[in-house]
């Protein structure tokens, strides 16, 4: 895969809000198709900065960004995004809240009906399919939510800490489903975290981000090979991994200090 | 019935009976007269007496207030997906709908008689100046309460803007519009009596419940007086209710101002 041109190529991008002190500065990238990237580090080092400029919500101040080979802009329609709070619109139902970005398209009502029916048997949630997001606990709705940046079939999916709120039982098990999920519907993925655990079990690569600006401290590779169980946590290579990545992150917060 | 069921519908029956009994303790101390205080009995004998010109009255009243009602929503409605919509638009108008608001509307009934003349489309004017505004601010606070995050989404997803208005805004406007109508709602039928006591014609035996209550005052009919009050009263539970009707037939599948469901 290596071979490939970037999915997403970051050359010495710069980025600050008005004339406020830079968030990001000569940010350098180049996340392969089909790759699992987590950014992970102190508050403040523009991780979710890094994904808005990639969903073209926020423009570049400098340097060079491309998606999919195009500008951010022009690249939408290749892209998902998930947010650490569910967003789904409580006056739809699952089934409602996942063909949205379909209605949204002008995909027709049978058509996307029966895509929404296919999603939610992926995120196990058939039987909610009639339910209101009230009626959802936290970690159904993102499961719906999930389903519904799905329903794009996104080739590059935007992830903003979206486990954040839930308790590590229930993030635990939507790691694992996760990257089910991405086996059988394949995307590159950006994913922003806290959770050095979590990175660690679901990524290629971790990027270890340092602050003010916000810049690359550390790059960790992940070797472990897919399809990963939920076993591997319980491994001692895991283990060393998560040490690996945690003295990273402690490092680059000890570089903010100085 | 459950214990919390029953405590919620003997509240208002408890209160209801000691307000009674603080009514007629206040008669029994300080010895008023029944034609400056009425007991309930009274009234009640005074509505029964005079129940057919009563409910006449209140069907002329409900006209106007319905009139004015619908007109206050539709405008109000309209008038917020203008001030949602354009910034421009908010700073232009909004200060000018204050200034509406704040006029007295004595002032303007002179105005109101010349322009739209006496009578019923006096009494709908009325009706409408004095229940728009709270319909206008709730819808256009509503109109802009989407989340920023939902709403980049639409944004990243190629939304339109009529795609946004249609699937996001409106829908999350819908319960502030819907209390404005509520608010709009116990106005009305104020506003129409007021609007009768102002502008109103009662020629022809037209005249409202705001026409009773004058006419009772100069024949001093103290306790039909109040007879009037209850009327009107009733009239504004009637608009509420059928706004709460409303309100959970829009509402009560998804909102969470309504029992949630099972998970």
């Amino acid at each position: 895969m290596t071979d490939l041109p970037p999915i997403v190529q970051f050359r010495d991008v710069h980025k600050r809000f008005g004339e406020g002190p830079p968030v990001i500065d000569r940010f350098t990238l180049a996340v392969a198709s089909g790759e699992f990237v987590s950014l992970i580090g102190p508050s403040g080092c523009g991780k979710s900065t890094l994904l808005r400029l990639v969903s073209g919500l926020s423009p570049a101040t400098a340097g060079a960004l491309l998606v999919a080979g195009a500008a951010p802009e022009q690249a939408r329609e290749h892209l998902a995004f998930v947010f650490q709070e569910a967003t789904l619109l409580p006056w739809l139902t699952a089934t409602g809240n996942v063909e949205l970005p379909l209605r949204l398209r002008g995909v027709p009502a049978a058509q996307r009906r029966a895509r929404a029916a296919e999603l939610l048997a992926l995120v196990r949630l058939d039987h909610a399919a009639e339910l209101y997001p009230r009626q959802l606990s936290g970690g159904m709705k993102m499961r719906v939510s999930i389903a519904r940046a799905l329903s794009r079939e996104p080739r590059i999916l935007l992830l903003d800490e979206p486990f954040g709120a839930l308790d590590e039982i229930t993030r635990n098990h939507l790691n694992e489903e996760l990257l089910d999920w991405r086996g059988k519907a394949p995307f590159t993925a950006l994913f922003v975290t806290h959770s050095v655990a979590e990175a660690v079990f679901l990524s290629n690569r971790i990027l270890v981000l340092a602050a003010n600006p916000g810049r690359i401290h550390a790059e960790v590779p992940v070797d472990f090979p897919f399809p990963r169980e939920a076993g591997l946590r319980e491994r001692s290579e895991y283990f060393a991994k998560v040490a690996e990545v945690s003295h990273e992150v402690h490092a680059a917060e000890e570089a903010k200090r100085a | 019935m459950k214990p919390r069921d029953r405590i919620i519908w003997l509240s208002p029956v408890l209160s209801g009976a000691c307000f009674v009994a603080l009514w007629y303790a206040l008669r029994w101390a300080t010895g008023l007269q029944s034609w400056i205080l009425p007991m309930p009995g009274e009234v009640l004998r005074a509505a029964w007496t005079e129940h057919a010109i009563l409910l006449r009255a209140a069907g002329h009243t409900a006209v106007g207030a319905l009139g004015g009602f619908l007109a206050a929503s539709l405008a109000g409605f309209a008038i917020a997906l203008g001030l949602g919509g354009a910034r421009w638009l908010r700073t232009g108008l909004y200060p000018w709908l204050l200034v509406l608001q704040m006029t007295p509307v004595i002032v303007l009934a002179p105005i109101i008689v010349l322009w739209a003349g006496p009578g019923l489309p006096g009494i709908i004017t009325v009706t409408f100046l004095i229940s728009f505004f709270p319909i206008v601010v709730n819808t256009t606070q509503g109109l802009l309460s989407a989340e920023a995050p939902v709403v980049d989404l639409f944004r990243m997803y190629g939304a339109t803007r009529l795609q946004e208005l249609r699937m996001l805004r409106l829908p999350t406007a819908m319960p502030f519009f819907l209390a404005g109508l509520r608010i709009a709602a116990t106005l009305a039928p104020i506003g129409a009596i007021f609007g009768e006591y102002l502008v109103g014609n009662a020629s022809g035996g037209t005249g409202g419940l705001g026409f009773l209550v004058y006419t009772y005052n100069v024949q001093i009919k103290i306790p039909a007086l109040f007879a009037t009050a209850l009327v009107s009263c009733s009239l504004g539970f009637i608009f509420v209710a059928a706004v709460s009707w409303l309100n959970w037939i829009v509402l009560h599948s998804w909102h969470d101002s309504f029992e949630r469901g099972e998970r």
